[in-house]
């Protein structure tokens, strides 16, 4: 039996919009463990936005224990919170959030800045690693709008992975790139979990899901069924299977 | 997250907008740099004053007649005959923070030489007039004690007189001319003083002996005025006290009496001109004040915009570890990048912009290291306190609603 890094138990998540509880998550329970290609799956409004936020430490839920890496969520204050997510997590979101005008490399180096025992020799150093690691070692110095969305995703893959977090976290990540680009993305998804990374990933296309090991379903707040995924596809060999494109 | 780190973060940010970072800091440079200027201008006017009022004479301290009347008629204090040469006398006498003496008669009227004529005035003097009045001779001499007892139809006249009757570049020193038809000779030519802080030509002047001036041209035995020079300038006071007292025994006025005469002191008249050019520069400094705190709101709005502009980017910074703080710092060290390089800039635009005026005005335009200091420390705070609210604002922000922000 594998490590669980991800241990939430009695999950739930109240807003209070107006006078207005809305459950968004009613109660939750979810072990991931180390090595996992998780996707959570479900509607808009069924939580799983939310549950991504408190998985990445960005919210805190309204009951229940999150255990990270065996650190319990519930006892850190902001700060500390701030201090686990630049450590232990990497996020990739639907639009890369890259900053403007600056270039891949520096892109990458961003979450080294806010950790102090990094020195500024090693922050370059793991960050042109990170961008090997993703295939852009030759666009290291391009701006974002330089590259097309495809390689703005892997710049921001390469950023979630500088700080070698014990979980990656990505949200929609493959939902503003065409079909072509998005296997590219799961292949090289898949290419960091086979080598060990634990990969939670929120998405709503079953054909998305279909690349990870297990889908999580969520409906209304709760989890609606797990399935492990036997015959996981290789998004590799759909890249290959597809027609060659001219490209000029 | 230690401060080297978020200032290269902060100054990373500002150079990826570095035509808005430039447009925020011109209202600083603009601020800091008409702070110096100003005062460097109010300050240079009044040295200017102060130089043309000392220019007039060395711790000149004048006496005048009081204005009196006569059958309720205010007669104007030219006409008194309260002052003579027995005054003068008194003065150099019993007043020992007095080096010179002089008594001063006038008159007016036109000058013919050479086919010209040339409406002037005419100074009477005693031989050291022009060391009380710091006025040098050009070309020629001054007249003597000889000449002064003797009434000797010489005198000495002023540049403005000499060209207007003899033309530029002439030596005048030799010609005689006719002032109320007696005709003088001409034993000196004095130094150009030109304008002075009221407009008024120095130059448009002849001095001749007062013995002269009173017997032969207006014939009285009166004088107008006695001017006398102070030992220094602290000595004026006392010689003020000194000539009150040996005036006031001299016109045997007795105590509870008023003086029938009245003396003015150069000190005077700077205290008097310093303290309208500090009216002025005080003004000029609130307008250059007002200048700074537009900068100062200008670099708050760019601060401000940019949180909103930037709301995902500290949305991502906060997902991938930045603390609140981190962030709070993070605008704070740009917008105090901003104000201190704004008004380093400011410093050198405003000591160039005084040059340049100071080359133009011909003032003596001192830019006052105080104005350099404070409009400095002014900026700064300017723009951290300005920086503050945003930045704040950019700290509090929730990173889930930041990074969904659109």
């Amino acid at each position: 039996m594998k490590r669980n890094i991800i241990s939430v138990n009695a999950l739930k998540k109240d807003f209070h919009v107006g006078e207005v509880t809305v459950h968004a998550l009613r109660s939750v329970d979810l072990n991931i463990s180390e090595g996992e290609f998780v996707a959570i799956m479900g509607a808009s409004g069924s939580g799983k936005s939310t549950m991504l936020n408190i998985l990445g430490c960005l919210d805190k839920p309204t009951e229940g224990t999150y255990l990270l890496d065996d650190v319990d969520i519930n006892s850190l204050n902001k700060n500390e919170l701030a201090r686990l997510r630049n450590l232990k997590l990497g996020f990739v979101f639907q639009s890369y959030n890259l900053l403007p005008r600056t270039s891949a490399l520096e892109n990458v180096e961003l979450p080294l800045f806010y950790n102090n025992s990094v020195k500024p020799r090693e922050r370059r150093e793991r960050a042109t690693s990170a961008l090997e690691a993703v295939g852009l070692a030759d666009r290291m110095h391009h701006m974002p709008n330089q590259l097309s969305g495809g390689q703005q995703q892997r710049v921001a893959i390469a950023r979630s992975l500088v700080n070698d977090p014990v979980v990656i976290l990505a949200d929609e990540a493959t939902g503003n790139l065409d079909t072509r680009t998005t296997y590219e993305i799961m292949a090289l998804f898949q290419e960091l979990n086979e080598k060990g990374k634990t990969i939670v990933f929120v998405t709503h296309e079953p054909e998305i899901a279909g690349f990870t090991s297990r889908n999580v379903h969520f409906r209304d707040g709760n989890i609606l069924k797990q399935e492990i995924i036997t015959n996981r596809g290789s998004a590799k060999e759909m890249l290959m299977a597809m027609p060659v494109e001219i490209e000029n | 997250m230690n401060i080297t780190n978020l200032s290269k973060i902060a100054l990373n940010a500002l150079l990826r907008n570095k035509f808005r970072a430039f447009l925020t800091m011109l209202g600083i440079i603009i601020g800091v740099a008409s702070v110096i200027a100003m005062l460097a201008i109010g300050e240079g006017s009044k040295k200017s004053i102060q130089d043309q009022i000392s220019s007039m004479g060395s711790n000149l301290v004048l006496i005048m007649p009081e204005n009196q009347s006569s059958g309720g008629v205010q007669q104007g204090n030219s006409s008194s005959k309260a002052l003579d040469m027995k005054d003068v006398k008194a003065i150099a006498q019993n007043s020992p923070s007095i080096v010179y003496v002089s008594p001063e008669v006038r008159g007016s009227g036109q000058v013919i030489a050479n086919g010209n004529n040339w409406p002037t005035t005419f100074y009477g003097a005693d031989v050291n007039y022009l060391d009380i009045k710091k006025v040098e001779i050009k070309s020629g001499r001054m007249f003597t004690e000889q000449e002064v007892l003797s009434a000797a139809k010489v005198c000495l006249i002023g540049q403005t007189v000499a060209e207007n009757l003899f033309g530029t570049n002439i030596d005048p020193v030799g010609q005689t001319i006719r002032f109320k038809n007696i005709p003088v000779k001409v034993i000196g030519l004095l130094v150009e003083k030109g304008e002075n802080t009221f407009g008024m030509d120095q130059d448009d002047l002849m001095i001749a002996p007062y013995t002269t001036v009173q017997k032969r041209i207006l014939a009285i035995t009166h004088v107008q005025g006695i001017v006398c020079s102070a030992i220094s300038e602290e000595a004026t006071a006392q010689a003020v006290t000194e000539i009150t007292s040996a005036m006031r025994q001299s016109h045997k006025i007795t105590d509870g009496e008023e003086d029938d005469f009245q003396i003015r002191t150069q000190a005077e008249l700077v205290s008097t001109f310093s303290s309208i050019s500090n009216i002025l520069t005080t003004l000029l400094g609130a307008i250059a004040a007002i200048s700074l705190l537009v900068g100062g709101i200008g670099i708050m709005n760019i601060m401000y915009v940019s949180v909103t502009e930037r709301t995902r980017e500290i949305g991502l910074r906060m997902s991938i570890g930045g603390r609140g703080l981190d962030i709070l710092m993070q605008f704070l060290i740009e917008s105090t990048f901003l104000s201190v390089i704004g008004g380093i800039i400011g410093i050198l635009v405003g000591i160039t912009a005084s040059a340049v005026i100071g080359n133009i005005t011909r003032w003596p335009i001192a830019v006052m290291p105080i104005a350099v200091v404070m409009s400095f420390l002014v900026c700064t705070i300017i723009g951290i306190f300005f920086g503050w609210y945003p930045a704040r604002k950019a700290a509090s922000l929730n990173p889930i609603d930041a990074l969904r922000f659109e």
